[in-house]
């Protein structure tokens, strides 16, 4: 029980690194990037060249998977994406889902359409033992990185210049820009750094989630859940989703394995029914 | 004064008489597709194929271009059409046309149900909602292996002739006939709806939702009924393909048929009923290009074709492709 | 005197802001009520409550006696609320002549139909003609709703309410931002609506105000201010210097 629990939320803090990235977009942007799992699958490509071609240790691909996804991502927003902020929601899925494509299609070229193995470490296998509950190591692994993460997100939003300009930016670009805060470079910083992250996000969970070309499209829907459920006024919102999700999605295949894929539709069926605009919406604008 | 007010109100009556009726390119456009039974005797598999996405592409232009719903999951009626026609012919009951009026009714019951999902939230709510629909159906049909043949498909299909009279023949000339039928019935009716008030309200109700409630429109109502509507001719389509290769397989829920079905509409144009038909031509003869150039990768280029579609705009290509057309065939002057 | 649409303790926040503080409005059956006060006292809330585009905070709206708080935007006016926008909110591709017929259809329970086009519905062609004929719309009612100038789009804006043949008419600054000339166009047609229809205007120009009203309501910071008949309200002092010299210098 204690070991689902905590499966789940390392795989729900998985979701939230990969889709926070989203959700700022969204937020800032207003910009429905469905393509954010390609970032994603970069990352998780990366790390496998790395480790096979060079014999890099895991560990030591992480810094690689951030960054060249956050450029894949910075190049993109230079060239592309930035013409599509003010255009239609309609527009907007087309063009990412052309992105989409493209990316499946290119990693298969490139990779094969095989699922991508990585071999963890020695230390990563295994189980620990965490207060008498069974824990995998790598799971307990990802908790750690993942929660350090999410700390240094939120400090860096609630602390630094930078992240009260992009709150600012967030509430009303207009009057950001206005006040002389320098918008263009924050989309692409933020954008940057959205991408990086899911990158991170595809290296750390190539071995739970799986990696192969079609990963942009299966967690499509994920990502999407992510940020409706949790909004995107806060990063509190869709990391508190995220964890819900991971739950749910663990404990449904768990225990009710012959449904197992449908609780989480179900999640988001209830959510909708119940609160139509997401579980934490801001009340009341301003 | 009342020689002015009769004055308006003749060219009100006119105007609204006008904007119903057939114009020549429309009559010209199915003189070409009956024309295609003779001038394109070995290509009537292709063409049934493109009139069975045209109608698809068609269904998603009714919720899209008219209501200015973003679906990513239409595929889901295509697939339920599919899988009601070809369970209902594997149950004995053979007759092609009767089939298909159940498969869009069944569609559009399904359809019905998700639209409740759908009039609530906002568009991203709408797509998450949508592709989330889309998935659970390809779960369930994958789940229910037993009735569905899971990643097999359902196979042993075998059907009637057409009304007891036409027997479907290996060259498609009968597919594509009745195909072709079917896809101009269905355009009859989608035309009079979109003439309607009800089309009228849609249009409303999409340029501005906030204006049409204020003069009174149900928005939530029209909106269930027009995604039924939409479901149930997703269905037909979905059931002609069952029919006509008296084959069934997963792919027909697929997400690339949703999105095949969005590009179709973008290439052709949406808001008035022929760009799912046009755009399926020219996606098909596309497809045809593309893919004798690099057979694997059709995706990458439908990729490309989206992204170019929309950061360059689709006006502007097709006015270039008009341009240089026109400089090919040097202008008459 | 009897009371067509009336407001009963009505609260608005948005967040911590109040911008409709305890309003008790009646608005009489046939009525010439004017709603006025400065930028942001919270008149367009009002309007907005009233017609169900907003749900309030506290409080009931009962429309001849019947409570409509809970009713939605589009089943108010079936029951006879229309209104005019301050910003225009028009069908942008769409004729006057579409639009003013569809809303016409709405009201006469045509607008579901699917089998017959408006060339089949002659008698819904010709109300939407008279009406944008009363106008001065119909030399652009076959135009595209965003091309026609600015004038013509605000009188269209008033077509659209009168179509649905309302009870009760709520105006929101119907001849804002139209060249001096037109305004008194558009204001006349209003002044020459039928009497039973009661009928709520906001706005600024107080010789407009004065020259329609029979009624005056004073909005300030969301909660009526002052009300009574035109006289009283141009002799009250407190209005000559909060509202008229603020309205005086802008
Ligand atoms: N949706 C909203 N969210 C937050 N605040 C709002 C909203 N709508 C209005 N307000 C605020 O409520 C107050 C009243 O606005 P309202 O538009 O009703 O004023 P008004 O009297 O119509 O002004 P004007 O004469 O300029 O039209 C304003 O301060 C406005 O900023
Ligand atoms: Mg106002």
């Amino acid at each position: 029980m204690l070991t689902i629990i905590f499966d789940g939320i390392a795989y729900g803090m998985l979701l939230f690194i990969l889709a926070v990235g989203l959700s700022v977009t969204l937020g800032l942007m207003n910009f429905v990037n469905l393509a954010h799992g390609a970032f994603a699958m970069a990352g998780g490509y990366a790390t496998v060249i790395l480790m096979n071609a060079y014999g890099l240790p895991f560990l030591a691909t992480l810094p690689f998977a951030f960054a060249f996804a956050a450029m894949i991502g910075l190049a993109l927003e230079r060239l592309l994406y930035r013409r599509m902020y003010r255009r239609s929601h309609l527009d907007q899925v087309l063009f990412s889902i052309g992105i989409v494509f493209m990316a499946v299609a290119a990693t298969d070229y490139l990779m094969g359409s095989q699922q991508q193995i990585i071999h963890l470490p020695e230390w990563l296998r295994g189980r620990i033992e965490v207060a008498g509950v069974a824990i995998g190591a790598y799971r307990f692994f990802l908790v750690v990185v993942c929660g350090a993460l999410v700390v240094a997100l939120q400090w860096v939003l609630a602390r630094t210049r930078f992240g009260s300009q992009l709150r600012a930016a967030v509430d009303d670009t207009r009057v950001a820009r206005g006040l002389g805060i320098p918008t263009d470079l924050i989309f692409a910083a933020t954008f940057a750094t959205g991408s990086g992250l899911a990158g991170l996000g595809g290296a750390l969970g190539a071995e739970i989630l799986g990696l192969d070309p079609t990963f942009p499209l299966k967690f499509m829907l994920y990502f999407l859940i992510v940020v409706t459920v949790g909004g995107t006024a806060t990063i509190s919102g869709p990391f508190a989703a995220a964890i819900l999700l991971g739950i749910a999605d663990v404990a449904g295949k768990y225990y009710i394995p012959r449904l197992g894929a449908f609780v989480i539709y179900f999640f988001m069926l209830v959510v909708l029914l119940l609160r139509p605009n997401g579980l934490f919406v801001r009340s009341g604008a301003r | 004064m009342s020689e002015i007010v009769g004055n308006s109100r003749e060219r009100a009556r006119r105007s609204a008489a006008a904007s119903s009726r057939w114009r020549l390119p429309e009559l010209a456009f199915w003189g070409c597709a009956v024309a295609a039974i003779f001038l394109l005797p070995s290509r009537h598999l292709l063409l049934n194929e493109i009139a069975i996405v045209g109608l698809f592409a068609m269904s998603i232009d009714l919720i899209l271009g008219y209501a200015g719903i973003v679906s990513l999951g239409h595929a889901a009626f295509f697939g339920v059409g599919a899988y009601a026609a070809g369970l209902l012919a594997k149950s004995g009951y053979v007759e092609p046309a009767s089939g298909l009026l159940f498969a869009g009714a069944i569609a559009a019951t399904v359809g019905f149900s998700a639209s409740f999902l759908v009039i609530r939230g906002s568009d991203l709510t709408r797509l998450m909602v949508t592709l989330g629909v889309a998935l659970v159906f390809v779960e369930v049909a994958n789940r229910f292996e037993s009735v569905t043949g899971g990643v097999d498909g359902l196979l042993g299909i075998s059907m009637g002739p057409i009304l007891g009279l036409f027997e479907f023949d290996f060259g498609g000339t009968t597919a594509y006939c009745y195909s072709l039928c079917v896809l101009f019935v269905m355009f009859l009716i989608a035309r009079r709806i979109v003439n309607s008030p009800f089309g009228t309200s849609l249009r409303a109700l999409k340029e501005n939702r906030m204006r049409a409630g204020a003069i009174g429109i149900p928005t939530a109502k029209r909106i269930v009924a027009v995604y039924s509507i939409s479901a149930g001719f997703a269905g037909i389509a979905g059931a002609l393909l069952a029919q006509t290769t008296a084959f069934v397989s997963l792919e027909v829920l697929d997400f690339a048929r949703s999105a095949d079905g969005l590009l179709i509409l973008v290439i052709g144009g949406s808001g008035y009923l022929y760009g799912g038909i046009i755009g399926s031509i020219a996606f098909a003869l596309m497809r045809d290009a593309l893919s004798t150039l690099t057979p694997a990768y059709w995706l990458f280029w439908m990729g490309a074709i989206l992204v170019a579609l929309v950061v360059v705009g689709r006006e502007r290509i097709v006015d270039c492709a008009k341009a240089l057309s026109l400089r090919v065939r040097g202008q008459p002057k | 005197m009897t009371v067509a649409l009336e407001t009963h303790d009505l609260v608005m926040r948005f967040g911590g802001f109040l911008a409709t503080n305890r309003v008790n409005l009646q608005v009489a059956r046939g009525a010439r009520h004017a709603l006025i006060g400065p930028n942001g006292a919270g008149k367009t809330t009002l309007v907005n409550l009233m017609t169900g585009v907003l749900s309030p905070t506290e409080g009931r709206i009962v429309l001849e006696g019947h409570d409509i708080t809970a009713v939605p935007i589009a089943a108010r006016v079936g029951l006879g609320i229309a209104r005019t926008f301050q910003i225009n909110q028009l069908f942008p591709s769409m004729s006057p002549l579409e639009a003013v017929s569809l809303a016409v259809a709405q009201r006469a329970g045509r607008s579901a139909g699917i089998w017959r086009g408006f060339g089949a519905l002659p008698e819904i062609v010709d109300e939407a003609a008279d009406i944008l004929e009363g106008l001065h719309l119909a030399d652009a009612m076959t135009e595209r709703s965003d091309r026609l100038p600015y004038g013509k789009q605000r009188a269209l804006e008033l077509a659209l309410a009168l179509a649905s043949r309302p009870k009760v008419l709520l105006l929101d600054e119907p001849a804002a931002g139209v060249p001096e000339g037109e305004r008194h166009e558009i204001l006349d047609i209003v002044a020459s609506l039928p009497r039973d229809v009661s009928i709520l205007l906001i706005e600024h120009d107080m010789d407009l105000v004065f020259s329609f009203a029979e009624k005056i309501s004073v909005l300030v910071q969301g909660a009526v201010f002052l009300e009574g008949s035109a006289r009283e309200i141009a002799a009250d002092r407190r209005v000559r210097e909060v509202y008229l010299g603020e309205s005086a210098d802008g």
